[in-house]
């Protein structure tokens, strides 16, 4: 590919994804007082994570099965309100562990 | 360096360490698509957005194709839109002005959720926030272009889970605090279910599918448990 080219696609992809994101916070300046939407946004964070997660999180490694467990080892640790890292770290090894687990049976 | 930051930057560790591994992917893949290493960094470096990255190097395959790419980043990064409106309402009053416009950069799903999940947002506290994700984020790039494979691949297999983790320490703690945040979960999750099951729906991209499942299960959560008062303000 072309060095200009790779610079004007470059330019919509970083401009647009910028503008995208600045151009509401920036042009938000009020605090919404309607509780219909404010309950809306305050929901939103939620409803973005839960639609992320599940269920592409199950391919995200080399089994579902272990997927499931690294999932199962988060929600454990999310419910007793351990740490971002404490929760991420702990579904990581649990991956890990059961994936070498699997590794050692098959 | 306030306290403030320091919880930022404490905060931003697992996001970082998840970007790792999925710009890593993202490195990796650009260089087999035939981008050198420095290209697949300046673009993580300028847009930090994941599945808007993937898909605008496939775009960038076949030159010409500008409009396709205009629509392609727009559709799929709307959801920024949402989130940046609803972060604006979380700000505190000194973050205003020339500071939403330098910061506006770093709104990714994952910095977002973890800002959303504090009572209120500081300028230093987000600050401190993006500094390990953006840093895991370009250099993860740069290795993954530089290096190819270095990790072990079970390693690269377990962080994949890494960004998860995070989203379920966020989401399920506030599952405890009442029915409402419970209901919006669990119509965002039949919702996206439903999307990556059904045929033809599935083929719609994951940009646009989860906008519309985040929409549509917020908007059913607003109408049905409006909060009234400031207590049961999330």
């Amino acid at each position: 590919m072309k060095t200009s080219v790779f610079f004007i696609y470059l330019a919509i992809m970083a401009g647009s994804t910028y503008l995208i994101r600045m151009i509401p916070f920036v042009a938000m300046r009020r605090k919404i007082e309607n509780p219909y939407i404010k309950s809306f946004l305050s929901y939103i964070p939620y409803a973005v994570l839960t639609a992320m997660t599940l269920p592409a999180c199950l391919y995200a490694t080399d089994y579902v099965i272990s997927a499931v467990i690294g999932l199962l080892a988060a929600i454990f640790f999310a419910l007793k309100d351990k740490s971002l890292t404490v929760v991420a770290m702990a579904a990581c090894i649990a991956v890990f562990l059961s994936e070498t687990l699997i590794g050692l049976i098959a | 360096m306030s306290k403030e930051f320091f919880h930022g930057l404490r905060d931003g560790f697992p996001i970082g360490l998840g970007y790792l591994s999925v710009s890593f992917t993202f490195g990796i893949i650009a260089v087999k698509y035939g981008f050198s290493w420095w290209q697949a960094l300046i673009i993580s470096m300028l847009t930090v957005t994941s599945a808007g990255q993937f898909a605008g190097i496939t775009v960038m395959q076949n030159p010409g194709h500008y409009l396709e790419m205009l629509i392609s980043q727009c559709t799929i990064n709307v959801r920024y839109s949402f989130m940046s409106i609803s972060l604006s309402q979380k700000v505190n009053k000194r973050f205003r002005g020339i500071w939403r416009v330098l910061f506006g950069f770093m709104i990714t799903d994952e910095i977002f959720a973890v800002a959303c999940s504090r009572k209120e947002v500081s300028r230093s506290f987000f600050a401190g926030l993006c500094v390990l994700p953006y840093l895991g984020w370009s250099l993860g790039t740069l290795a993954g272009g530089l290096l190819g494979n270095v990790l072990p691949h079970p390693v690269m297999s377990a962080l994949g889970l890494a960004i998860y983790g995070m989203f379920v320490a966020i989401v399920v703690p506030d599952l405890k605090r009442g029915k409402s945040i419970s209901f919006v979960v669990v119509t965002a999750l039949v919702l996206s279910c439903i999307f990556n099951y059904v045929p033809f729906l599935k083929d719609i991209s994951a940009g646009i599918s989860i906008s519309i499942c985040a929409i549509v299960a917020a908007l059913l959560g607003a109408l049905i448990y409006p909060q009234k008062d400031e207590e049961e303000e999330v």
